[in-house]
């Protein structure tokens, strides 16, 4: 999953593009369909958004909002070691998703 | 009555100490003879009382500056003269279409142009007539003395925050410069000054945003504000109409004057009623709203009016638009700080008298 | 254009992510009537987030200009008045004056700060008027169709200056900042900008700055913003924003001029 999300009000957006050049992966593009006052609205078309902000920064009309997942995580260990004495038993922590 | 506190003051400085005692929290202008003095006793006992008193950069930042010191909801107040005064048109039309509650002072001298320092009556127009751009009008008061010098000061602001509009006090150099006894009674500001949750305070959570503007794109809406305007106008014209009379019961002459003149006017009706002239006074002291009414009503009995004026002949069109064509209406004025002398207007009144033209308007 | 666009995130989604960028509070629903890629807009998302983030909108007054953004207290929520055209930092002189404990901002063009407002400008700052004044400076007059300023750059074709300015017919672009940054009263002189998402990162911190530097009562701190017009330059926002940087920078620089030590 991309690590950022964003969400657009179309209705707001006038197509002036700035966000487009602002997107660092050039993820963003015009749409081809026009909103209610005319004008193609931006949208995203690669799912690999990072949540930078950048596009939200730059816009006009503060069309977009931008999330990020949540960088505080549980620290997860790699493997438990137990029974050190005896014989010494290894799991390894299973797969995050 | 109390005696109140007794001073003899110059015109100028009396209605500056008026405007401390009123609760006058912001003065804002320039300096320009003949009225200095309003600025340089603000910024001296104003400032040691509690005002704010700020020395602008023209009269064009003053006027800009009580703007938003009414804007805030301060009792403001600037002062000037015709130049300065003809600077600060824009702000003015600003002031009174945004509603923001304010006093103006034009210590009037000889114009037009740069003019003398010398007083005269020659900002009637740009006073009562507009001055400013579009459908607005100003209170207009006129003083006649330095005591109402004063007085008028404390009836501007009660004005000014009764009806949230501007109020001009219409002297000339004169009055700002003679000196004369002057009563201070009591007048505490907070018994007069109303709340104004209408003031850009800072908006708290509980309420929208007070915005000071006068700016209404819309046409419907641009005529609803004006319609709104018209008829607080109106309502301050029904109410606010403040004159003086002097023998007139049984007047068959007339004379009309404002301000200095008014007092020199006086002065020819006590020579004239000694030689056997039926004559009386009319001082308008609000010059808007003009006190057409009692104009009109005493007109139909009168043989002649002498409009008195310290200009080429402003008021006198007023005079004739109440008079409405029920008696002769006559001219006589000085200009350029030439003050008539009672002498003078006893002989204009004489010169009416005899002539038989109906309406004449003849300069001195 | 073939591609699909991606799916609006879902509630759930959304669930595991924090929000990091959002409309501002203070900043009104009602839709900006400025260009397409307007800096104006910019400029005004901006403000609200710092009021916002320092919640100092509740103790703010904004005193709004004769421009383009003459119709600013539509889109901000809270008190403002409406100034006559260059006069803005005088009355804003007035509001701080009278209510010192509230912050107070100024917002004005480049006719309304730097011709017809040059003397309030230049006394305001001198007087030391503890407020900000927001300059935005894009070297043309939107509102009324696009006539010369006295910041339009030399050979700049606008509609009063259809062949291009010269230096005979309106003199030098005026570089008012620099003149400000003169003035003892003055604390904080910035140029900045919103082309870019950093320059819009510059210029929150400088106006985060400027009303930290109110609250200590340090002088007049004047932040001109370097802005497109993309109407008024007949560009599209993208490529006005390319002419800036190619054009506007080399007169007007982005950069301190003057700060508090």
């Amino acid at each position: 999953m991309a690590k950022g999300k964003v969400k657009f009000d179309i209705e707001t957006c006038k197509g002036c593009e700035l966000c487009i050049e602002a997107c660092p992966q050039g993820s963003l593009q015009l749409s081809p369909k026009i909103n209610a006052q005319g004008y193609h609205y931006a949208v995203l078309i690669q799912d690999n958004c990072t949540g930078c902000t950048n596009c939200a920064l730059v816009c006009p009309d503060a069309v977009i909002t931008v999330y990020r997942e949540t960088k505080k995580k549980e620290k997860v260990p790699v493997a438990r070691i137990t029974n050190v004495t005896e014989n010494i038993t290894v799991t390894i922590a299973d797969e995050r998703e | 009555m109390t005696v109140g506190d007794i001073r003899l003051m110059k015109g100028n400085e009396a209605l500056a100490e008026a405007a401390i005692r009123a609760g006058c929290q912001a003065y804002f202008g320039y300096p320009i003879t003949p009225q200095s003095e309003i600025l340089e006793y603000l910024t001296d006992e104003g400032r040691k009382r509690g005002m704010i008193v700020l020395q602008a950069e023209s009269e064009v930042a003053s006027i800009n500056m009580v703007y938003g010191a009414g804007g805030v909801g301060a009792r403001a107040m600037t002062s000037s003269s015709g130049p300065g005064f003809s600077l600060m048109q824009e702000g003015i039309s600003y002031i009174a279409a945004a509603e923001v509650p304010c006093i103006l002072v034009n210590v009037s001298r000889g114009g037009p142009g740069l003019g003398t320092i010398q007083p005269s009556q020659g900002d009637y127009f740009q006073a009562v007539k507009g001055g400013g751009h579009g459908d607005y009008n100003l209170v207009v008061l006129a003083p006649s003395s330095v005591q109402e010098m004063a007085d008028f000061v404390f009836d501007a602001f009660d004005l000014a925050d009764k009806y949230r509009t501007p109020v001009l006090i219409l002297a000339d150099g004169a009055l700002g410069q003679m000196m004369e006894k002057v009563e201070y009674h009591d007048y505490i500001p907070a018994d007069h000054i109303p709340p104004k949750p209408w003031a850009t305070t800072g908006k708290p959570k509980d309420r929208a945003p007070n915005v000071i503007t006068s700016l209404h794109m819309q046409a419907e809406q641009m005529e609803e504000a004006n319609l709104k305007l018209q008829e607080k106008f109106r309502t301050i014209a029904t109410h606010e109409v403040r004159y003086e009379l002097v023998e007139a019961e049984d007047a068959e002459y007339l004379i009309v004057a404002f301000g200095l003149a008014a007092r020199i006017a006086h002065r020819a009706v006590e020579l004239a009623r000694a030689e056997g002239r039926k004559v009386g006074l009319l001082r308008p002291i609000t010059l808007w709203p003009y006190p057409s009414d009692v104009l009109r009503a005493l007109a139909a009995r009168l043989r002649g009016v002498l409009v008195v004026e310290m200009n080429a002949g402003q008021m006198v069109e007023d005079v004739r638009l109440a008079v409405e064509g029920r008696a002769p209406v006559h001219f006589t004025g000085r200009m350029g700080g030439v003050i008539p002398s009672p002498d003078e207007v006893v002989t204009a009144l004489n010169r009416m008298a005899a002539n038989s033209v109906k309406h004449p308007v003849e300069a001195n | 254009m073939a591609q699909e666009p991606v799916q609006e995130p879902t509630a759930g989604e959304l669930e595991a992510m924090e929000c990091v960028y959002e409309r501002p509070d203070t900043l009104t629903d009602a839709r900006f009537h400025y260009c397409p890629g307007c800096g104006h807009s910019v400029v005004h998302r901006v403000l609200m987030e710092v009021l916002d983030e320092l919640q100092i909108a509740e103790n703010t007054i904004g005193v709004a200009p004769v421009g383009c953004s003459v119709f600013a207290y539509h889109y901000m929520n809270i008190d403002m008045q409406e100034a006559a055209h260059g006069r803005a930092s005088a009355v804003a002189t007035a509001i701080k004056r009278l209510l010192p404990d509230r912050y107070v901002f100024s917002y004005q063009g480049d006719g309304d700060l730097a011709a017809i407002g040059t003397a309030e400008t230049i006394h305001t700052c001198n007087r030391g008027e503890n407020i900000l004044m927001l300059f935005i400076n894009n070297g043309i007059y939107g509102m009324t169709g696009g006539q010369m300023a006295p910041t339009s750059l030399l050979g700049m074709k606008t509609s009063t200056s259809p062949e291009g300015r010269t230096v005979e017919t309106a003199g030098f672009p005026l570089k008012i900042a620099d003149m400000i940054a003169l003035l003892p009263g003055v604390a904080y002189v910035t140029r900045q900008s919103v082309h870019t998402p950093n320059a819009v990162r510059q210029l929150k911190k400088a106006i985060t700055k400027s009303f930290q530097y109110q609250k200590e009562r340090k002088g007049t701190c004047f932040v001109e913003v370097v802005s497109n017009c993309p109407s008024g330059w007949k560009m599209t926002a993208v490529q006005s924003n390319k002419w800036l940087v190619d054009n506007m920078f080399s007169l007007y620089p982005p950069g301190d001029l003057r700060a508090p030590k």
